[in-house]
């Protein structure tokens, strides 16, 4: 260890103040403390500080969406080889799986760093650890069959525009991910809607249907599959969001650290239920609504990207609600929010990027009006005294 | 039935290091130091001059704006040298001191039938309001103030925090003195914040409303005591005054001598001989180190959260009742954050194991154990705050300087030391007590 401490002491001398390098110190840093936790000590407030910092706090995310991401791999290839109406072994739908999806980690994370890493030298701060996350996100909610250089523009999009725009890391309103797939949503539709994108090649194969349940049930066809395929995720869709059990796991690793807020969680599950039975419902009030407000409430909460949302996007902190009772409306009105786009308007059957999307918007609005309760009663008790003096 | 606090959030930290229950006599310093930089916002205008010979009690300096607070040596001996900073700025008056202490006589007063007037002018003239703050702005009361209340914190929470129980037993009657005092000095009452668990003494003080506290830290820092019994409105002014001060105040009305005794808890997991030492306000450090050569040591002047760093050859502050002596933490540790690596080191987020052992004692060292990063984590400073206050919301308009926001988020309500835990347990290593220090002096400069 203190071999390679003393190398790496050797690599950054030029990058030291006063060195030609030194405006380059950024990368060197973030390089130098993925492997090592700094020598900084306290230089004023407390004297003592606690062991956790971002870079644990956002690989912590990573590693809970590990389960998520393994299992989308192999059901890349599962898809792919059962569309073909092929027998697959494990490992060679997880290869399959595996040709496809890493080539777009890559881009992802090395296009996002690019840029962070720019941004960092010309700002002068250290790097910021949040894209370790949303690199990792982006492709896991993209269709697998999209080309490498949308996703490299997606990303570019989403870091410049979504976050450098408004100051860089803590500062967007939006979450950078979904950012990334609602600009690929909106700029290639074909690529990222439709029969032919869920699985892999599909459109190489004639007559096999790679739709979505949700695309299936907004064109008003048969669903071929039972709630427990939705749950274990053995179905089309964007390459990590479909496995509802792995997404759970995710949740309780996120939950039980308290890295992700499980008001937001539990909430917007909350949410999404109740709309879910309000919308079941409908036949009972006279109404006859559609196959989507007809499939079953638990369903729901199950198919789709909208558990992968609730989990991962809606308590990125950031773009989340900052208050305790604002994080329970937020992900109230998210769970809301998605399943009545889902269902009313056939043209989005993914209905979680977009109520997240706008609940970010609103957020500030919520925190705000939160806040001003603690004003209010702040300036009612110096109202009743001034008015007890008088 | 006494009121009583209960505090629910907030953290105890259980750290290595407690002094021991045994009181000593430290050495004599040769020099004693007044740091007029441990008056916050105080600009010292110079009575004496390098040379001068003086009794404790005798005047140094007073307040450039405002000449009714006057500061005093702790103890009798020469002007020896008054070491200046930039733009002449005052910053240490060193008192060489005589072997033994000649006091000033300033009378005795009875604080109970002397008038409230001769009671608050003897206390500012003789030096007393130094041991006086104010809030708003965790600054020096004002001699021309009368509070609306004022609050004492017995229950230390701090971490490795000196018992006042253990520093007052000796100076009961000093300590009833001193109360009778302040109740002379507010219209309203005076507070003693006490251990709800322990059954002092402190519990039995006249003229004051004893108030039971119980729960983690900041249970014990008076700002929490002030926001659970009367919330601070804007305009108003409370006093709060540290017990071994209260002491000191009491003393000099009993006596009429000004006596700086101070009892000075060392305490830390680098720290050699872990006892309480009897010394006098300004004392030399190195008195306290009992011959142990502090290298590679943080020397903290007060407590972990919230004490000043001293040098071995420097002087104790003011208002400390401790010196706390880490490891300084200037190592690497390879890949330190990964998560649930390196569960010896405490955290309070669940992402280390250390949660797991709750009892369990920690070594700390000055490692900042990461970088500073932008504000991302919410929700994890409200767990350590117990006032009725959004601290982030607060930070941020701190940050902006957005008065108005700032007003009406509570700065009235804050000090500085009420954000240590905040320093403490944030994720992006931000250094919440000096925003809000900084956020308060605006505070002073646009609202006064």
């Amino acid at each position: 260890m203190s071999f390679i401490r003393k190398k790496l002491d050797e690599i950054k001398e030029p990058f030291e103040p006063g060195n030609k390098l030194e405006k380059y110190r950024p990368a060197i840093n973030a390089l130098d403390t993925f492997l090592f936790v700094p020598n900084h000590t306290t230089q004023k407030g407390a004297h003592i500080r606690d062991a956790v910092d971002l870079k644990r706090t956002m690989i912590t995310v990573v590693l809970a969406l590990v389960p998520a991401l393994l299992f989308g791999i192999w059901n890349t290839g599962y898809q792919h080889f059962s569309q073909l109406g092929q027998e697959v072994g494990i490992m060679e739908a997880f290869m399959h799986g595996a040709l496809k999806v890493v080539p777009m980690i890559v881009v992802s994370y090395a296009v996002g760093l690019g840029i962070e890493f720019i941004y960092a030298i010309k700002r002068g701060h250290e790097v910021n650890e949040g894209y370790l996350v949303t690199g990792l996100l982006i492709p896991m909610i993209m269709p697998v069959d999209i080309p490498l250089w949308m996703v490299a523009l997606s990303v570019i999009f989403a870091v410049l525009i979504g976050k450098e725009a408004f100051g860089g890391t803590g500062m967007n309103i939006l979450n950078p991910a979904l950012t990334a797939r609602a600009f690929a949503f909106f700029a290639y539709p074909t690529y990222m809607s439709g029969n032919e994108v869920w699985v892999s090649e599909a459109g190489a194969v004639d007559g096999i249907s790679g739709e979505t349940i949700l695309g299936k049930l907004a064109a008003g066809t048969e669903v071929p599959f039972e709630s427990i395929h939705m749950f274990t995720g053995v179905i089309p869709g964007s390459i990590a969001e479909t496995s509802t059990l792995c997404v759970l796991a995710g949740a309780l690793i996120l939950m039980l650290t308290k890295v992700a807020d499980w008001r937001i969680i539990v909430s917007g599950f909350i949410g999404a239920a109740a709309m879910g039975l309000l919308l079941n419902a409908l036949p009972s009030m006279g109404v006859d609504g559609n196959d989507l407000t007809n499939f079953a409430w638990y369903n729901h909460l199950i198919v789709g990207g909208f558990a992968f949302g609730v989990v991962f996007m809606a308590t990125d902190p950031v773009s989340a609600a900052q208050t305790m009772k604002g994080k329970w409306i937020y992900g109230l009105l998210i769970g809301l929010l998605a399943i009545l786009i889902r269902t009313l308007n056939p043209a989005y059957p993914e209905g979680i990027m977009l109520s997240i999307l706008l609940m970010n918007v609103f957020a500030p609005t919520i925190d705000h009006y939160v806040v001003e309760g603690n004003v209010k009663k702040r300036k009612k008790r110096l109202q009743t005294k001034t008015v007890k003096t008088a | 039935m006494p009121k009583s606090v209960k505090v629910k959030r907030g953290l105890s930290l259980n750290l290595n290091g407690e002094t021991e229950k045994i009181l000593v006599d430290a050495p004599k310093s040769k020099i004693y130091t007044i740091k007029p930089p441990n008056f916050h916002s105080i600009v010292p205008k110079m009575v004496v001059k390098e040379g001068a010979k003086l009794k404790a009690g005798d005047e140094l300096f007073y307040s450039k704006y405002s000449d009714k607070t006057r500061f005093v040596s702790p103890v009798s001996g020469t002007l020896k040298e008054i070491v200046r900073g930039a733009k002449r700025r005052v910053l240490e008056l060193r008192i060489e001191a005589d072997s033994t202490i000649d006091y000033r006589d300033f009378g005795v007063m009875d604080p109970l039938s002397a008038s409230p007037e001769e009671v608050k002018n003897r206390v500012f003239s003789s030096g007393l309001g130094t041991f006086i703050q104010q809030r708003p702005y965790d600054i020096l009361a004002n001699a021309e103030d009368t509070p609306k209340s004022i609050f004492v914190s017995t229950h230390n929470t701090a971490p490795l925090g000196a018992s006042f129980e253990f520093i007052l037993k000796s100076k009961m009657d000093h300590f009833q003195t001193g109360l009778n005092v302040l109740s002379r000095l507010t219209e309203g009452k005076v507070y003693v914040g006490v251990d709800a668990e322990s059954a002092s003494a402190l519990k039995s003080v006249e003229n004051a409303e004893v108030v039971n506290v119980s729960g983690p830290h900041p249970a014990g820092l008076v700002g929490t005591l002030v926001h659970e019994m009367e919330p601070m409105n804007q305009g108003e002014r409370v006093w709060t005054v540290r017990p071994e001060d209260i002491a000191i105040i009491g003393e000099l009305f009993s006596t009429g001598k000004f006596n700086a005794e101070r009892t000075i808890a060392v305490a830390g997991n680098a720290a050699d001989e872990r006892k309480y030492f009897k010394t006098l306000i300004g004392a030399e450090v190195k008195t306290l180190l009992s011959g142990q050569n502090p290298e590679a040591c943080r020397l903290i002047s007060g407590d972990v959260l919230t004490g000043a760093k001293v040098e071995e050859e420097g002087y104790i502050d003011y208002y400390a009742n401790e010196l706390t002596i880490i490891p300084e933490g200037n190592h690497y540790r390879m890949f330190g954050w990964l998560p649930f690596k390196d569960n010896n080191i405490h955290s309070m987020s669940k992402t280390s194991l250390s949660w797991l052992f709750p009892n369990r004692k920690y070594d700390v060292d000055t490692n900042l154990n990461g970088e500073e990063r932008a504000l991302v984590v919410t929700g994890e400073m409200e767990e350590v705050m117990p006032l009725d206050i959004y601290p982030m919301q607060l930070i941020k308009a701190c940050m902006a300087g957005d008065i108005e926001k700032m007003e009406s988020l509570g700065i009235y309500e804050v000090a500085p030391e009420d954000f240590a835990l905040i320093d403490y347990t944030n994720t992006s290593k931000i250094e919440a007590q000096d925003i809000i220090r900084q956020g308060l002096d605006l505070m002073i400069t646009e609202v006064g």
